[in-house]
Formats: structure tokens, C-alpha cells, sequence
């Protein structure tokens, strides 16, 4: 970069954000420069220390923590393959390999692997530069590799690859009733605070995000909470492996969802909402904020809402940047300070101490849908199915082994063999709920119900085929926790980094005694001891696993004693095809 | 005054303090590394994990309630602290035959206070630049437990920010702020708060090695249970 070059951006950067400086903004400012050009540059570091007064270190720890920000160097095409184990099971290894050979030589592009990008019914599927793309064949990778090698600009390749289908297989009573807006606003003005908590108290509705608290009891919280201001967070970084329903209600009930954050701001006056995208969906961003402008000019967002003097509230999306952990409420709060995704100690808890230490709802985008719901249909028509601890519907994403992957709601209640049946997955030998955090349910127990009593999900419902290997899918497991623990604590950081190699050892049938010990040992400490939910759930497939299929580690188990295996034939036999070594 | 209790001693508490702080104050001993009087609580190394009612915490992190029973020293919990202090062990390199912290270290007293003799789990041996920028201080970042208690000392007691921790995940890791990373050009200064805060062996004082001899020691005579943190 010549000195001019770096003088450019150093000014740009300066000039673009200068005007309304504001340090919890850095991350979406980051977000914007790796946008503009492929990287972060270094003069645009030093920009932002000017304007936001921070430390090198301390915006390049930022950097270095979110996985689409790179400060290396630029990189036209940077590419990343969605490694969820769905995408692995509809061939997305070969996809990068083809991929990977077409472009031997590109300097223009950099391919690598990241988390589930929530493409799990479309897939095998990548992300470039940030947008997605799904349904990858070997002639759709020919044609990326055709317009890369071209070096045509992204904005400038053909719009059909980008197509994202969002597929409704089954409806309940919440998606098949429509969006009328303002609608259940109306309502909610009519009803006052009080007798919106009371509505959702009667309603029973319970947090979609997966821990399934009380959604009344929150809102009440954070209303009593003293406070000079209180926020409302709309969790859109929907990365629990395997979903994806987020996306849908997001794309096709965007209304919905902002006028569940209108109804909460009311509830709790507060007068500033956020929506935290995830970043691998970005293709939302323009859409949402389309959504947010229409909304302010019907004057349901703004100043005087619906002519309600004194009832002010509007909403900013902050844009993740590839990080599972920002879906924990309390990281996700420090990453729209704009910092690195660090769950906060707990308590205080985010409802009475959250966004800059104010009282701040947390709600997963499915549970302000359904606030929508319950006002516009009321507490009766909303809570009349499901089960006891759990009233009403839920979305859950579908994918893996099935004929017909998709989001399907289903009122709480209903067996896992019902789902499997009606998505066409019949060779079932397990389910895998909740993401890579959450159980395995084999078919054995495939009467065991959808429910917050018995098997909760966030959204996540993957089907795992007669023909899969159990332990591959932890293995796949194993590499997503690696990547995506924060390394805040000990457990989490060590444990997650150590698991990948042991179950290693299984794949390879080297492993012994020992190390089937350091699996259990590992994974009971990581669970007892964890600083927040991500590390303490990590090892529950394999906790699972370890109890329900021991015969998938006996099978890998060169030895059941403690003393190492080592078989000199078979550690060599790689040296040995590549030297052409006939013996040893 | 309000008391819980600590395997079955009690243990009084002002409204405010976390189990560990109140414990503290009652000449309580619950093993800890990232937790300094000095500094708000962490939470990150996870040692001073206590059973509280029946429910496994950290003793930093949770705020000290009247009539709370909480177990410190039983089997099991001593058996998780090896687990977690092992781990910590095989992230970094901690040769103590040979580290000049040896004997003065919280990592390793807390390991001996914890009956730790070895690590079972396989070594990581990181690869990691030692920074001897500087002419009186030499870091080494491979031994480093990220406490943060350099980067809390240096922002709130020297008014600095000289260090950061970076990256995610396993490969987090302390960094410096300066123009090049390098210590030297820092606002550092060997009179540093953050310089002495150190729970391991990553700030080490130059011209002056092993100075202190084997038996005179910091733990060599008591063991860390019995010494106030200064």
C-alpha cells in the first residue's frame, strides 16, 4: 500500500464516521470497512483510534475475535464453506474440493470453512464476502469459479445464485394467520402495560431461544427494574447449527416481529430497540430496513407512535460478524457495544443490567412473532394447545436426512416419530434437537414429545440417517465448539480445543482406555464447570453419545487397556504410499 | 450480621460481597487464580467452582446470601479443580523446574493446595513470541491463564491500557498496545501495577534471575491458603 493509498483510507474512514462518533458503533463500523475493502486496512485502525479515543489493541482485539473481519490483507473473494454436519451430509466437501481446485493459482480468493450458515434445508451452501449462497451443485461451482476467475464483481454476478427459498412445509394456527399492521399495536395501546403483561402471563408464552423463560416475567422484570432508559434487543444471530426458522419469520413476517418489539417497548418505555443480525445474514439487512423505513412512515416507528404522544420508539440493526457465542444474551449485549463477545457475569442479569448497564429485554425473534400473535388473536385462541409447561406452537427447522427439510410448526406436545414422518424421514436412526449443544434422541425413543418438559429445542431438528456415522457427527461437533468457544474460560477454551484430537483417535481406531477416560473426564468438567451455557452444553452430544451408543467408541478402541496403542504399520502407511515404500 | 455457611463453618457477610470476598474476609481459604481483592471479580479460571445449595458456581461470581450452605473443600470439588487446573497446565508451558516463578506462583501453589501432581492430558506446547523489548522486563505470553488481572491493573491502577487480550478461543491471547506490540514501546513502566498482579510466570523482572533461593521462596514455607494476597 503506497503512503497515498493509506492517506486515502485514513481520510475516508475519518470522514464517513467522524460526524457522529460513537465507540459502541466500532464493530458495525468494522463491519462496513472489511465491506468496502476486503480487509482492514491499517489506516483505517488508526482512523478510528483518532475518533473513538480507543487503543490500537483494543480495536484490534475486536478484529481478531469476530471470524468476517480480517486485518491481514485483502482478499477479493474471500469464501467459506458452511461446515454444518447437514452441509457435510449433502456433499459439501466435494464442493469445496472442486472449488478448491478450480481456483489453484487465484490470488484473488481465499476459501475456508464456517459454522452453519442457516442454508441447513438448501444446502450444501457458502458464504462470499458475507452473502449467501445456497444449493451448490458441480455446475453452480463451476460458474462461481468462472466469474472469479473472470474477476467479475460480486454485486455484478447473476442474482440466481443468490436466490434463498424459505420454505413453509407445515402450518399451525401463528404462521397461518397474517400480518395486519398495526393491528395488534392497536390492541396493545387499548390494553396499557398491565394488561399486556397480564395477556402474555395468560398466554403462557415461554422464550423461544431455548431456556424457555418466561416472556411476561421478563418483560415485568426489566419494567420495574429504575432505570433513566431501557432497551429492547431482538436476537436475530440465529446460530444454533441446524436452524434456520429465524430466517423465515425474519424474510416473510418481518412485520410481525418489529411490531412485537413495538409492543414491548410500550410495555417498558423504552425508546431505543435493536435487531442483532447474525452476519451470515446479511441478504436481510436491506429488506429489514426497508421494512423499518415503511413502518416509520405509517408512523408505527418514531415519534408519537400511532398518535400516542410521549410513545417514541425505533429500532437499528447492528450486523454480526461470525461469532455463535453473540447468540448468549449477555455477549450478544457486548457485542452491540460494539465489543468482543464476552459473556458478562451473571447476575445481575441483562433484564435489570444490559445494554450500557440499563434494564434490556432479550427476545429471540420467534418469541416477538408470537407477541405479535397473542395480541392481535388473544391469550385464549394462542394457549389453547400444546401441553401443560408448554402452551401452544412452535417453529422448527427441519433438515438432514428427510425427504422434506423446511420449517414446519407443530403444537408442543408432538412426538419426535410424528415429525420424522410427516418429513419424509423414515430411515431415521436419531434425531439430533437443539444444535450441536443439544441431545440425541435415537429412534428407540422417538415417542418422547417436542416440549419444554420433555425435549426442548431453539428451532434446530436435524435428521440423522441410518448411513451416518454417529461419531463423524461429533466429530463435526467437536470442530464447531473449537471454533466458535470464546476462550473466555477455562473448560470451554481448553476442553473444546482438546476434544477434536482425543475423538480423533477413535476415528483412527488408535484409541485406548485412556483416552475413552479423558473423553468422560473432559466433558463432565466442561459441563460442571463452564462459565456460561455454550461450554457447559458442548459436550451434550457426546455425553449422549458416551451413555446411549458406547459401541461407536468401543469400535474405535485399539485397546481397552491404559497403555497408548501404537501400530507402527498402520502410523506410517501414509509416509509409506507417498515415499511408494512397498514394507516397512 | 448475616452468615451462610462454609463446609458447616459460618461465615459472616456485608450485602454485596460474593461468597469468595466474604470467605476472604473470615480467613476462609476457597482456591482461586483469576479473582484478585484488588480488582472486580472475573470468572474466567473457574477454580474456585463451590456447591452452593446443591448447585454447582463460582464461589467470585455469586453474590454471598444469609443461610446459603456452600461446600469448599469436599473430594469432588477438589477432583474438579484438578481437572480444570490440569487443563490450564497443558494449554501453556509451565515447566516449573526451570521457570524463575517457580516457588512464587499461584498457578502452581494452588495446584500443590489442590493435591495436582501431574497432568494427564497432552501438552499443547504453544509457540509463542517472548517479548525482552524491554530493559528490565521479559514476557512470556506461553505461560500466560488470561485472568486479565495485568489488563485490569494497568487500566484502572497505572491509568494505561497496556494490554489486551486478543483473538477468540483457544487462541486468545495477551497482547500490548503499542505501535509495534512490542513492550518497550509502551507506555509501560517497570514500577507498574499490572507488572506485579501476574498469578503465573509471564512478567519476569530482568538482571535479578532465580534471586530468591530455593526455601526462602514465597510458598516455600507456607503454603498459599495461609498467605494474605498483597
Amino acid at each position: 500500500m503506497s503512503p497515498e493509498q493509506a492517506q486515502t483510507i485514513f481520510e475516508d474512514t475519518r470522514q464517513r464516521f467522524a460526524g457522529a462518533a460513537d465507540d459502541t458503533r466500532l464493530l458495525q463500523y468494522l463491519v462496513d470497512i472489511q465491506h468496502r475493502y476486503h480487509f482492514i486496512p491499517p489506516p483505517a485502525i488508526e482512523a478510528l483510534q483518532q475518533i473513538l479515543h480507543l487503543t490500537r489493541a483494543q480495536i484490534e482485539s475486536v478484529i481478531d475475535f469476530y471470524s468476517f473481519l480480517h486485518s491481514d490483507q485483502a482478499i477479493r473473494y474471500r469464501i467459506l464453506f458452511s461446515n454444518n454436519i447437514t452441509d457435510r451430509w449433502a456433499g459439501s466437501a466435494a464442493m469445496m474440493q472442486r472449488l478448491t481446485v478450480a481456483l489453484h493459482g487465484c490470488e484473488d480468493a481465499g476459501i475456508a470453512l464456517t459454522a452453519c450458515s442457516g442454508l441447513c434445508d438448501q444446502g450444501p451452501s457458502m458464504l462470499i464476502n458475507g452473502r449467501a449462497i445456497g444449493r451448490l451443485t458441480p455446475s453452480r461451482i463451476d460458474d462461481i469459479a468462472a466469474l472469479i476467475l473472470s474477476g467479475v464483481e460480486l454485486e455484478d454476478w447473476p442474482e440466481s445464485l443468490f436466490m434463498i427459498d424459505n420454505v413453509i412445509q407445515r402450518s399451525d394456527r401463528q404462521l397461518a394467520l397474517s400480518c395486519q399492521p398495526a393491528a395488534a399495536l392497536r390492541r396493545a395501546i387499548e390494553l396499557g402495560p398491565d394488561l399486556i403483561l397480564q395477556t402474555l402471563n395468560e398466554s403462557g408464552l415461554r422464550g423461544r431461544g431455548g431456556a424457555g423463560f418466561a416472556t411476561a416475567t421478563k418483560w415485568s422484570l426489566c419494567r420495574q427494574a429504575s432505570a433513566d432508559q431501557r432497551f429492547i434487543v431482538c436476537n436475530a444471530d440465529e446460530g444454533e447449527p441446524g436452524t434456520f426458522k429465524d430466517r423465515l419469520l425474519l424474510a416473510q413476517y418481518a412485520d410481525s416481529v418489529i411490531e412485537g418489539m413495538t409492543i414491548a417497548a410500550l410495555t417498558v418505555s423504552a425508546r431505543r430497540g435493536f435487531i442483532y443480525l447474525r452476519g451470515e445474514y446479511r441478504f436481510l439487512l436491506e429488506p429489514l430496513q426497508a421494512d423499518l423505513q415503511r413502518r416509520r412512515e405509517q408512523g408505527l416507528l418514531g415519534s408519537a407512535i400511532l398518535g400516542q404522544a410521549g410513545f417514541d420508539f425505533d429500532i437499528e440493526i447492528h450486523l454480526g460478524a461470525g461469532a455463535y457465542i453473540c447468540g448468549e444474551e449477555s455477549a450478544l449485549i457486548e457485542s452491540l457495544e460494539g465489543k468482543r463477545g464476552i459473556p458478562r457475569i451473571r447476575p445481575p442479569f441483562p433484564v435489570t443490567h444490559g445494554y450500557l448497564g440499563q434494564p434490556t429485554i432479550v427476545n429471540n425473534v420467534e418469541t416477538l412473532f408470537s407477541v405479535e400473535r397473542i395480541l392481535q388473536k388473544g391469550a385464549k385462541w394462542f394457549s389453547e394447545i400444546g401441553t401443560e409447561q408448554s402452551r401452544s406452537s412452535r417453529l422448527i427447522s427441519i433438515s438432514g436426512d428427510c425427504e422434506e427439510p423446511g420449517v414446519y410448526e407443530y403444537p408442543f406436545g408432538v412426538s419426535l416419530r410424528q415429525i420424522v414422518q410427516d418429513c419424509g424421514g423414515s430411515d431415521a436412526q436419531a434425531v439430533q434437537m437443539a444444535g450441536a449443544a443439544g441431545t440425541t434422541v435415537l429412534a428407540r425413543d422417538f415417542d418422547r414429545c417436542l416440549s419444554f418438559e420433555d425435549l426442548a429445542t431453539g428451532g434446530s431438528f436435524m435428521v440423522i440417517g441410518k448411513q451416518r456415522s454417529l461419531l463423524d457427527m461429533l466429530q463435526n461437533f467437536a470442530w464447531f465448539f473449537r471454533h466458535e468457544s470464546c476462550g473466555f474460560c477455562t473448560p470451554c477454551r481448553i476442553g473444546n480445543h482438546l476434544l477434536p484430537e482425543l475423538l480423533q483417535r477413535f476415528a483412527e481406531a488408535q484409541a485406548t482406555g485412556h483416552d475413552l477416560r479423558q473423553l468422560k473426564d473432559i466433558a463432565e468438567t466442561m459441563h460442571r464447570s463452564s462459565f456460561c451455557g455454550l461450554g457447559s452444553s458442548a459436550p451434550t452430544a457426546l455425553s449422549d453419545a458416551l451413555e446411549q451408543s458406547p459401541e461407536i467408541f468401543t469400535a474405535g478402541m485399539a485397546s481397552s487397556s491404559d497403555n497408548p496403542a501404537f501400530d507402527l504399520s498402520a502410523a506410517t502407511r501414509e509416509y509409506r504410499t507417498i515415499t511408494e515404500t512397498e514394507s516397512w | 450480621m448475616a452468615s451462610f455457611s462454609i463446609d458447616q463453618q459460618p461465615i459472616e457477610f456485608e450485602p454485596g460481597q460474593t461468597i469468595l470476598q466474604a470467605a476472604m474476609a473470615a480467613g476462609v481459604y476457597i482456591p482461586h487464580l483469576c479473582f484478585h481483592p484488588q480488582f472486580s471479580a472475573h470468572g474466567s479460571c473457574r477454580v474456585c467452582m463451590v456447591r452452593i445449595d446443591g448447585r454447582t458456581a463460582s464461589a467470585c461470581t455469586a453474590p454471598a446470601a444469609a443461610g446459603l450452605e456452600v461446600e469448599n473443600l469436599s473430594d469432588d470439588l477438589q477432583a474438579l479443580r484438578r481437572d480444570i487446573l490440569q487443563m490450564l497446565f497443558v494449554e501453556g508451558n509451565h515447566l516449573c523446574p526451570s521457570c524463575e516463578q517457580s516457588g512464587a506462583c499461584h498457578l502452581q501453589s494452588v495446584a500443590e493446595f489442590c493435591e495436582l501432581l501431574m497432568a494427564d492430558l497432552p501438552f499443547q506446547y504453544p509457540r509463542r513470541m517472548v517479548d525482552a523489548s524491554h530493559p528490565d522486563w521479559v514476557l512470556d505470553f506461553t505461560r500466560c491463564i488470561h485472568c486479565e488481572l495485568c489488563v485490569k491493573a494497568s487500566r484502572e491502577v497505572d491509568g494505561k491500557s497496556v494490554f489486551s487480550l486478543t483473538g477468540r478461543g483457544f487462541d486468545t491471547r495477551l497482547v500490548i498496545n503499542a505501535p509495534d506490540g512490542l513492550l518497550v514501546n509502551s507506555e509501560f513502566a517497570s514500577t507498574d501495577r499490572a507488572a506485579s498482579v501476574c498469578p503465573v510466570g509471564v512478567f519476569l523482572p530482568k538482571h535479578q534471575g532465580f534471586k530468591t533461593p530455593i526455601g526462602q521462596r514465597k510458598y516455600d514455607r507456607h503454603s498459599i491458603e495461609q498467605i494474605t494476597e498483597e
